[in-house]
This record gives C-alpha cells, sequence and structure tokens, in this order.
C-alpha cells in the first residue's frame, strides 16, 4: 500500500513541480512587460495595466482559476482550453502566469524605482547610453533588491499551485486526497505537507545562496 | 578662445525661475568658484552644463563649438547630447559611486563602454583595455588610493568614494570638470582630503567649475568667483574683488552670514 500511495503521491508532486516551473518561466517575462505598461509615460497604456493588475491582485487566485477556465465555454459558447485534462492545466497555467506575473510586476517597479536617481544621472554623465545605463549599472542593483521579496513569491507559488485542484488539475493534495475516498486512509493526503516543506525548503537555500552571491556590494 | 562661455541661461521649473539670464566664461587651466545660498540656482547650472538639465534660455559654447543653443533645438537629440557630455565631468554632492564595482572598475567602466565604438576596438581589444586600465590605476594613485583600487565603494569611506568620483570623472578627461558641493555630505573631518585633491587638480591647471560652500577654499583656489542669489549673477570677479571688497548689499549679507558661523 505504501507504495502505492508513494507512486501516487509523486506523481502529483511532479504535476505540482510542472505548474511551479511553467508559471515562473512565463510571469518572470510577463511581469517585466507588465512592470514597463504600468511605469510607462503613454496614459493610455499606463492605466489600463494599472487596472488589470488591480483586478489580479485584487480578487483571489481560486476565481481567476474558475473564471479563466469556465469563461470562455460559458461566456463565448467556445471552450478555449480544449478538452480533458490537458485543456484543464493548459487554463490553469495561464491563469497562474497571469496572476503571478501582475505580483512580479509591482516587485520589479519597487526594484527599479528604489534605484536612486543619481545613479541614472551618473552613467549620462559619463556618456552611457540609456541601455549601457540599464544593463551595466542598474540591473544588478534591482536584482540584489527584488531577490527577498521575489523568493517570499515564490515560496507561495509552491504553495499556491495547490489551488489548480478547483478545475480538477490532479496535483500532489488531489492524489492524496483521493486516498480518502478509494481507500479510507487520511495519511497521504498528510503526507503531502512533507514533500511542501521539503520543496520550499530546498527554494529557501537556494534563495539564500544567491542573496549571499550579491552580498559583495550594497545598495 | 574661452573653453567655455555660458551665455544668457534661462531656466524654469514650471512657474518658479530658477535661473535668469546666468553667463560666464571660463579660460584653460581656470577654476570658477560658484558660490551663494541654497536655492539661489548653483546646482541647477551646474546640472545644465551637464546635460541633466535643458535650459529655456541661452548657449552653451565649448571651444568655439556651440553645443547647446535653445533657439536652435537640431542639436538636441540623445547622441548629440550624449557627445556633449563628454565634454564635462561632473562629481556630485553624494558620490553616486556605482555599488557593484570596485574603485577601479567605476573608474573604468566609461570608457570601456566607450572603447567598444572605436573602429580598431576588436583587433586591439587587449591593448585599449590594457590602457584604460593602466589610466585608471594612474587617476587612482593621483587621487590617493592606489591601495584601494580593489575595494568595493561601501568599503571605502566618504572621502575616498569621493576621490574615486573624482577619478571617475577625470578618466575621460573632459574639457571641464564641474564638482557639485563636493564635500556637502561629507563628515568636516573628511573634507580636508578631498578639498586637497582639488587643489593639486587646480594647481595641474585642470579647468574647473566648483559650486561649493567652503569660502576659504574657493577664496584660495577659485581664479574667478561668482556669486548668485535667486536665480542670478549678483557679483562676479577675482576672490579679492568678490570676497576682499564685494560691491553688491546683496554680496556683502551673504559673507556676513557666512563670516559669523
Amino acid at each position: 500500500m505504501f507504495q502505492t500511495v508513494m507512486a501516487s503521491l509523486n506523481e502529483g508532486f511532479l504535476k505540482t513541480l510542472e505548474i511551479f516551473v511553467l508559471t515562473l518561466l512565463g510571469a518572470f517575462p510577463l511581469g517585466l512587460i507588465i512592470c514597463f505598461g504600468s511605469t510607462s509615460q503613454f496614459r493610455l497604456l499606463k492605466y489600463p495595466v494599472k487596472l488589470i493588475v488591480w483586478c489580479v491582485r485584487g480578487t483571489p487566485l481560486m476565481l481567476q482559476l474558475l473564471i479563466i477556465y469556465y469563461g470562455p465555454g460559458l461566456i463565448l459558447g467556445n471552450n478555449w482550453w480544449g478538452n480533458g485534462s490537458s485543456g484543464r492545466f493548459t487554463a490553469a497555467i495561464v491563469a497562474f502566469i497571469i496572476n503571478y506575473a501582475c505580483y512580479f510586476s509591482e516587485i520589479y517597479r519597487g526594484g527599479i524605482e528604489g534605484v536612486p536617481k543619481g545613479q541614472y544621472e551618473a552613467g549620462q554623465v559619463l556618456g552611457m547610453t540609456k541601455s549601457q545605463i540599464f544593463f551595466k549599472v542598474i540591473f544588478l542593483q534591482v536584482i540584489k533588491r527584488i531577490i527577498p521579496p521575489m523568493g517570499n513569491e515564490i515560496i507561495t507559488l509552491v504553495k499556491d499551485t495547490s489551488l489548480a485542484r478547483v478545475i480538477a488539475v490532479y496535483e500532489i493534495i488531489w492524489s492524496g486526497q483521493a486516498f480518502i475516498k478509494s481507500s479510507g486512509l487520511i495519511w497521504p493526503l498528510f503526507f503531502t505537507g512533507v514533500y511542501y516543506l521539503l520543496f520550499s525548503g530546498i527554494l529557501t537555500l537556494l534563495l539564500g545562496r544567491l542573496e549571499k552571491k550579491l552580498e559583495f556590494f550594497r545598495v | 578662445m574661452s573653453v567655455l562661455e555660458v551665455k544668457n541661461i534661462s531656466k524654469s521649473f514650471g512657474e518658479t525661475e530658477v535661473l535668469k539670464d546666468v553667463g560666464f566664461t571660463l579660460e584653460k587651466g581656470e577654476v570658477i568658484a560658484i558660490i551663494g545660498s541654497s536655492g539661489s540656482g548653483k546646482t541647477t547650472l551646474l546640472r545644465c552644463l551637464n546635460f541633466l538639465e535643458t535650459p529655456d534660455g541661452g548657449q552653451i559654447i565649448v571651444n568655439g563649438e556651440t553645443l547647446f543653443d535653445a533657439s536652435n533645438r537640431t542639436l538636441c537629440s540623445e547622441t548629440d547630447i550624449r557627445k556633449n557630455r563628454l565634454h564635462f565631468g561632473l562629481v556630485f554632492q553624494s558620490f553616486n559611486l556605482f555599488p557593484q564595482y570596485t574603485a577601479l572598475g567605476n573608474v573604468k567602466l566609461a570608457g570601456e563602454l566607450l572603447a567598444k565604438q572605436r573602429d580598431d576596438y576588436k583587433e586591439q581589444r587587449r591593448q585599449i583595455l590594457q590602457d584604460i586600465e593602466e589610466k585608471a590605476c594612474e587617476l587612482l594613485r593621483q587621487v590617493g588610493l592606489s591601495d584601494k583600487m580593489h575595494l568595493y565603494p561601501h568599503q571605502l569611506s566618504g572621502g575616498q568614494q569621493q576621490r574615486v568620483a573624482i577619478a571617475r570623472a577625470l578618466a575621460l578627461a573632459p574639457d571641464v570638470l564641474c564638482f557639485d558641493e563636493p564635500t556637502s555630505a561629507l563628515d568636516p573631518e573628511l573634507t580636508g582630503e578631498v578639498l586637497k585633491v582639488i587643489r593639486s587638480l587646480a594647481e595641474k591647471n585642470t579647468t574647473m567649475v566648483i559650486v561649493t560652500h567652503e569660502m576659504q577654499f574657493a577664496r584660495d583656489v577659485a581664479d574667478k568667483v561668482v556669486f548668485m542669489d535667486d536665480g542670478v549673477v549678483v557679483e562676479a570677479g577675482t576672490p579679492e574683488q568678490v570676497f576682499g571688497n564685494p560691491q553688491q548689499e546683496r554680496t556683502i549679507r551673504f559673507l556676513e552670514r557666512y563670516s559669523e558661523q
């Protein structure tokens, strides 16, 4: 029995891991794009982007998952996501990416705006181009500033992946809970906690290392 | 021909007129000190020279070449402005060193980036980078920081940071080196080392514009002194004239306030 449970939990955890990795891969760049939008001088871009960020940050991720998955089918009469588990998975990834990109965009914004104006000016008076200033002077300072808040979000994402179960994506909690109905076992559900703890523990260590790597300078 | 001619510069921020018809000339090797109380427009003037602010009116002419003319905005493309800036160096009140580079790295960075535009960069890369490094080391030696060149800014005292900033500003060999209250952010015991470096630059005939509150220093080092108040040049002349025999009521009052302190 133990092996059956573990095999099932491992499979669920793999799904969890997939959601986690794909969300980060999508949300890191999309967040930067949203950040440029919300800090743009161009009002027709800035305010709509800010509105979207407000909506996404102001409503539960669970609701967003449901709207993104059921919305197209119920409102437009056309289920974009396709049938079956792969359709649900795609919808879940899209919802996660949008949600996390909005949070990341605010972190990026804080990081970029936190760099003193004097850093840009020092680059300017030395004849540097805008892109040289960004990549050679600003970028690493932003990275250093955003690692702690980014770390928080990343750890939160580990746990948020479990929300995908509301649209029946078979992540690890789903796997664990299934044993209650099928075999009357509660421990597999509790045991999923060990996976989360190990996973977030490893991430915490990695983030700590990264932070240490950037300790050679101060901002 | 003057190295620098500043003519009729005016600048407003919204309703506030910060500079009104300000002008001066500077010959090669001369040092001009700009004094005046806070809010008199000194810093804005310096920022205009370095193209961090765009004047609303007036001209900036370096070595006979018009770099800026408010009535002719064709000179204002970003590439032009970047090229114009290389005529000037600026040392900030708050140093503004790049924290992720060592002292040496700070001095080298702009030169290295600029060298990439050279046609012979690919073939001569090694030699070019070595030259830049040697020059940077030499500049750090001049400001007395040979032994600190591999330290990061946070490992240096304020005075040392400001000296690195001076070396960095000198690295691109500007025609005019500008200082914006270079000692105002320093503890009193650290101002001396920075002023000493500036003094030694003056002895080497570096052309400089210095905005300062150090009256004694201005008197010793400057060839010309400009007293600004409320966005206008109230009085200008040699240090002997401005400090020794001021003509204007506002200058007299300003200097009295300083001597009381």
